[in-house]
């Protein structure tokens, strides 16, 4: 794995994920907890830990705060292929954290049975690969649970966490970003933390959120992903993007492990001189357009980054509507940097990437250039 | 519109047909019959110790195989001795030399159809000592419970005759009759608890009668005004109450089942693969779940033998490790003695239980078809007539003296008038307002609904003529 983050120059210091000096966690979408939630800052002390410790650590608090949670899926039992659900079972019990038989549309299905029956369920898909037999339950089912019934039912305790992402080996089924296609599917929610004390907060939002959310776990940063992450119970507001870099020349959007390609990259670019303002979505649907909004009138540039291929990704929708809000405030077509569309490759996995040294899609556009990835050496952003 | 339909068969099942011959399931094996062993003597292995976690997986302390000893010149070859044998995770299973292959069910080997009344609706007599002759030596069910049952078959038929009328005259977008399967909804729902949530397919309104939904909340759905429960937002008849634990309508088909603390019953489409995921996941987390296949032969065109060669639904459970069987749907009575076990056994051994419900669909699957195309008339005229499951129960209950024409014909005619008297309530009762189509996507309304309802409203403002005038803005 190290020699894979010195190839592919993807590192994760302690302390890069700052906060916006005025933010406050607001808690729009959680209608109740257990725990009174407070802003991060005023944490209580933290502990060094990475991703998927943290993932357990918010599903141990899960399932002591509310004794009607469960957490399921595939090999669950032991701990999980990825150390997720590690003392669950032994702590919670067998008939609260168990394993399930090998079948997505069955564990969503299940899933969903048990949130309409007013319990809290965290269903684990094993990789976000595998999570295409479940499509027809999380659409056509879960997602207009509430409104095909006039909001007589729900279910909204749902929550699905599936790793998702490039790993630098996974080749076509265990490197998937699909996160696109659950974005077209008004009535759930997906959510993509970026590191370790974010995954904790917005898991316990997600899964004590009142609809169904899919949640999706950069699984490239389980183990390579190290941070302070408090130890109390916390949550992170859903639908609130997060600026966590503040510029002044360009906008760059992203989620999860891409975030830390593009904080290297505005790294670089600050060095040429040139300040970039980086955007954690956080939630993809209902995304915050606001925040987005906001930071593109005041760059004029914007450039999205995701691993998923670029035809159809949701950086199509990122462009789309803030071309319709801020055209007039853009200086340069919007750009967008991400995998290839193709399946994602093995070998070919370095040149599929969306890593700093790409170069993005060239414009036409006159006097303006576009925003360009360069080799590690120098940067360019020419104004027009 | 296409919806995802079973196909199943009528079939020309017999009640005659033979059990299939139980699977001998040992303790973790299964043997095959029909064939010869050829064992040595041999002392049983001591069997292999194993533990239960609480959600029934099967751990064991030693899967090694046995060894085999060499067996005797002189050894019987017709010995069926089963004990040896081998430790694979699952359990312990005999082995054999045989090559033999488990037949799949034939036609003359099907699971018999478990009925109490006979077509004329006299209540079969059987001289055996079996299960059947056990229960008819008990009165079956109450007057009360029995008139109740007939009067919501007939109540529900009365309403499919005329919602059916209502959408030909164009009153109407849609409706889905239950014609010729009216026993198995109403049946199924006396027997069970009011408490009981029940997953519907569509085909099962008698269960909302049953438990008191009225017909003006039928019509309310079905013209998707304000007082729809569902906010017009679904075609007709995708009922739903959360107050009469009946889960709304889809039309897709899918499972969701298990919670594994009440009972649930799901009647749902059985050749979807949520069906064999919903069962053997129900089997796995041993959930009280009654699952409730109406077998009526037909899946708008498509009959069942284009849809599964196995002997029916029945066979499926027994795949799945779930008890099940096979019911005449057709027999009110059947249905409710067979629910009520079902759900006796669900609630007290905490166990799936499935359970075939053979019958017929008489009407088309929907206003939008016309079975004449695909199946001859006389053979809906048949089912119509002479296996009609209203007209069986009806004789039997006449028969015991509990009901009369009188009695039919005033039930009848009040019913026609209340279900017009509703309709036309239901259609003059105005639409909900616009915003119900933005509300309940999510808990809260998120701020691109709330855009998208702005930037409508405003188009709506310009060219009013373009939009249906019933709805409020």
């Amino acid at each position: 794995m190290a020699s894979v983050l010195g190839r592919y120059g993807r590192k994760w210091s302690l302390g890069c994920v700052s906060y916006h000096k005025n933010h406050l966690p607001r808690f729009s979408t959680v209608t109740h907890s257990a725990v009174p939630s407070e802003p991060i800052q005023q944490q209580q002390a933290g502990r060094s830990m990475n991703l998927y410790s943290a993932i357990n650590q918010a599903l141990h608090i899960a399932l002591e705060s509310d004794s009607r949670s469960y957490v399921f899926g595939e090999d669950v039992g032991f701990g999980g292929v990825f150390r997720c659900t590690t003392g669950l079972a032994e702590r919670f019990g067998k008939h609260r954290v168990f394993n399930t038989p090998l079948c997505e549309q069955g564990i969503v299905g299940f899933a969903i049975g048990l949130a309409a029956m007013d319990n809290r369920a965290v269903a684990e898909i094993q990789f976000a690969d595998y999570i295409f037999p479940a499509f027809d339950q999380i659409v056509n089912e879960a997602a207009k649970f509430r409104y095909r019934s006039g909001g007589q039912f729900n279910c909204g305790g749902l929550t699905i966490r599936a790793p998702y992402g490039a790993v630098g080996h996974g080749g076509h089924y265990h490197s998937q970003s699909p996160e696109a296609f659950f974005c077209h599917v008004p009535g759930i929610k997906v959510v993509i933390p970026r590191s370790p004390s974010q995954a904790k907060g917005l898991l316990l939002s997600s899964i004590r959120d009142q609809n169904p959310v899919v949640f999706f776990e950069p699984k490239w940063l389980y183990r390579l992903s190290v941070e302070e992450v408090p130890e109390h119970d916390y949550m992170l507001p859903l639908s609130e993007a997060e600026v966590i870099r503040e510029g002044s020349d360009i906008t760059l959007v992203g989620w999860g492990a891409q975030l830390s390609i593009m904080e290297q990259a505005c790294i670089d670019a600050e060095k040429e001189g040139i300040s970039c303002e980086l955007i954690d979505l956080k939630t993809l649907i209902p995304w915050d357009k606001e925040t987005v909004e906001a930071s593109v009138s005041k760059t004029g540039r914007l450039l999205v980054s995701h691993e998923a291929p670029i035809t159809g990704g949701f950086g199509a929708e990122i462009s789309a509507s803030i071309v319709e809000r801020c055209f007039l405030r853009l200086e340069a077509p919007v750009s967008r940097v991400c995998g290839l569309d193709t399946p994602f490759p093995l070998v070919f996995e370095p040149f599929y990437m969306p890593n700093k040294n790409k170069v993005s899609r060239k414009y036409w556009f006159p006097k303006i250039c576009v925003t360009t990835w360069c080799s590690s050496a120098s940067w360019q952003l020419v104004f027009g | 519109m296409a919806f995802r339909v079973i196909t199943m068969k009528s079939g020309a099942m017999m009640a005659t047909a033979r059990y299939l011959t139980r699977r001998n399931m040992t303790h973790g094996g299964s043997c095959c019959g029909n064939h010869h062993h050829h064992h040595p003597p041999f002392e049983r292995k001591k069997q292999q110790s194993c533990s239960r976690s609480l959600s029934g997986f099967w751990r064991f302390n030693s899967t090694k195989a046995s060894a085999v000893d060499v067996y005797s010149s002189d050894e019987d070859v017709t010995n069926t001795n089963h004990h040896q044998g081998l430790d694979f995770p699952g359990g312990h299973v005999s082995y054999t030399h045989s090559l033999n292959f488990i037949s799949k069910s034939s036609t003359q080997n099907r699971v018999p159809c478990y009925r109490v009344l006979d077509d004329n609706g006299v209540v079969i007599r059987s001289s055996s000592g079996d299960l059947e002759s056990q229960l008819q030596q008990q009165p079956l069910i109450s007057q009360q419970t029995a008139l109740k049952i007939y009067r919501e078959m007939v109540r529900l038929q009365v309403m499919d005759t005329i919602f059916y009328e209502a959408q030909r005259q164009g009153r109407l977008s849609f409706y889905l009759t239950s014609t010729g399967e009216e026993a198995i909804s109403v049946a199924s729902a006396a027997a069970l608890s009011s408490d009981d949530v029940v997953m519907p397919q569509y085909r099962e309104p008698g269960v909302l009668l049953w438990r008191g939904f009225s017909l003006r909340e039928f019509a309310d759905q079905c013209f998707g005004n304000k007082d729809d429960y569902g906010k017009g937002r679904q075609m007709p008849i995708h009922y739903g109450s959360n107050k009469l634990n009946y889960f709304t309508v889809s039309s897709p088909l899918a499972f969701e089942e298990a919670c594994m603390t009440q009972l649930l019953l799901c009647l749902n489409s059985y050749l979807q693969g949520d069906f064999h995921a919903g069962l053997n996941f129900a089997a796995v987390t041993e959930s009280p779940v009654v699952f409730v296949c109406r077998n009526n032969g037909w899946a708008i065109s498509t009959n069942v033998s284009e849809q599964f060669r196995s002997d029916g639904i029945v066979v499926k459970g027994q795949a799945y490790g779930i008890d099940s069987i096979r019911v005449d749907g057709n027999d009110a009575l059947a249905v409710y003695n067979s629910i009520r076990a079902a759900r006796q056994m669900a609630v007290n051994q905490g166990k799936p239980v499935l359970v075939e419900f053979l019958t017929y669909r008489v009407g088309h699957h929907s206003t939008s078809d016309d079975s004449t195309k695909y199946r001859p008339m006389d053979e809906i005229e048949h089912w119509k007539v002479t296996r009609n499951p209203v007209s069986r129960f009806r004789k039997w209950v006449e028969g015991n003296g509990w009901w009369n024409e009188d009695e039919e014909s005033e039930l009848r005619s009040a019913t026609r008038k209340q279900l017009l008297q509703a309709i036309q309530a239901a259609e003059r009762t105005e639409k909900p307002f616009l915003e119900e189509m933005f509300t309940d996507v999510y808990d809260e309304t998120p701020s691109n609904l709330r855009e998208q309802q702005e930037q409508l409203r405003e188009i709506i403002k310009r060219h009013p003529k373009d939009y249906p005038s019933d709805i409020p803005v």
